[in-house]
């Protein structure tokens, strides 16, 4: 595949980079990427991820954009209000660059629909809002060996960690199990700063793209976490693959997939996850 | 007369402005296998004080420049592996 003088302006700043370069740039729109989920985090790493020319963007939730969505949903505007938020994401990313080919999956992601949903995907992005999601697609991406972005936001804090299967913990060796449903707030309860979610969002596109073109060290084992009251990141050394992991470990207990229930007040009519 | 020098590919960056001329001399050089030979045309001025200097930095090797006093200079560069 050859540049156009136009692609080479576009991504100048990424070919000039020593460790991205033109097969770095080659690699990026070769890729196939899914971000599951258009929210806070879904928002900004979907723009960040189709500017920087990721060639196939997958982006899934079932949705349509609520006013109370744009304090922190960047790829959404006013004018989208009542749009399904995959196609007000597909619009932003295709207007930011044409190079990118957008796939929309207006639903929410199950344990019957989550395998085919990643099986095209080179890496896939969690930015949901839950638990049972979190740990659905942390089973799914094990049991289909596809790497991910695993983070979390509430109030003024965040954190994410990148999970490769056989390489690192996966999300199951490091928590577990979902938290008693009653006893989590999810962010619809206890608010989240926009800029926050930004700064998480952005900092999963990062953790694709690094992986994608093979630069530097990604999450992998480690367990990022910031703070934006303090203004402090802090770099966790997570403990090694865990051999007891229900899902990723020597014997592994879930060989299939678990819808867990959501916490009563995050439950939608119609809504499965 | 200097010594013949085998070129093996030519580009003209002459028809685009920083950063885009060094980003077009790099995908150019892309294309080339290690050893081989890219002559590269730029203007005058800035061109020629960055792009050279750039390309050097790239560990590449710079042949001659050669200066075609139409106010363009031909830079000769041999691709270098990667490191
Ligand atoms: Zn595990």
């Amino acid at each position: 595949m050859a540049f156009t003088n136009e692609q080479m302006e576009r991504y100048s700043r990424h070919i000039i980079l020593k460790e991205i370069g033109v097969k770095g740039q080659k690699k990026l729109l070769a890729s196939k990427v899914l971000i599951i989920g258009a929210g806070g985090l879904g928002a900004p790493a979907a723009l960040y991820l189709a500017a920087a020319g990721v060639g196939t963007i997958g982006i899934a939730d079932a949705d349509a954009v609520d006013l109370s969505n744009l304090q922190r949903q960047i790829i959404h505007s006013t004018a989208d209000l009542g749009k399904p938020k995959v196609l007000s994401a597909q619009e932003s990313m295709e207007a930011i660059n044409p190079d990118v080919q957008v796939n929309t999956y207006q639903e929410f992601i199950t344990s019957s629909n989550i395998m085919d949903l990643i099986r095209d995907y080179d890496f896939i992005l969690d930015g949901t809002d839950n638990f049972p999601a979190k740990f659905l697609i942390n089973d799914a991406c094990v049991m289909a060996g596809k790497p991910f972005s695993h983070a979390g936001i509430i109030r003024f804090k965040g954190q994410l960690m990148t999970v490769i299967p056989g390489e690192g913990p996966c999300y199951r060796c490091v928590f577990k199990n979902p938290p008693p449903k009653d006893a989590v707030p999810t962010c619809r309860q206890a608010g989240v700063i926009g800029a926050m979610a930004g700064v998480i969002g952005c900092l999963q596109a990062l953790e694709a793209i690094k992986y994608i073109t093979g630069t530097g060290e990604l999450l992998v084992g480690s367990l990022l976490t910031f703070d934006a009251l303090t203004m402090e990141f802090h770099k966790i050394r997570l403990p090694k693959k865990d051999p007891d992991c229900a899902v990723c470990g020597e014997h592994p207990t879930i060989t299939k997939l678990i819808d867990y229930e959501q916490a009563a007040c995050d439950w939608k009519p119609g809504e499965k996850v | 007369m200097a010594e013949e020098i085998k070129v093996d590919d030519t580009v003209d960056i002459t028809d685009v402005v920083c950063p885009v001329t060094f980003v077009k001399a790099k995908v150019a050089l892309e294309e080339l296998e290690d050893g081989q030979v890219l002559s590269i045309r730029m203007n005058d001025g800035e061109p020629v004080q960055n792009v050279p200097r750039s390309i050097k930095d790239e560990g590449h090797q710079i042949l001659k420049l050669l200066d075609n006093q139409d106010g363009t200079y031909n830079l000769i560069v041999r691709k270098a592996g990667e490191e």
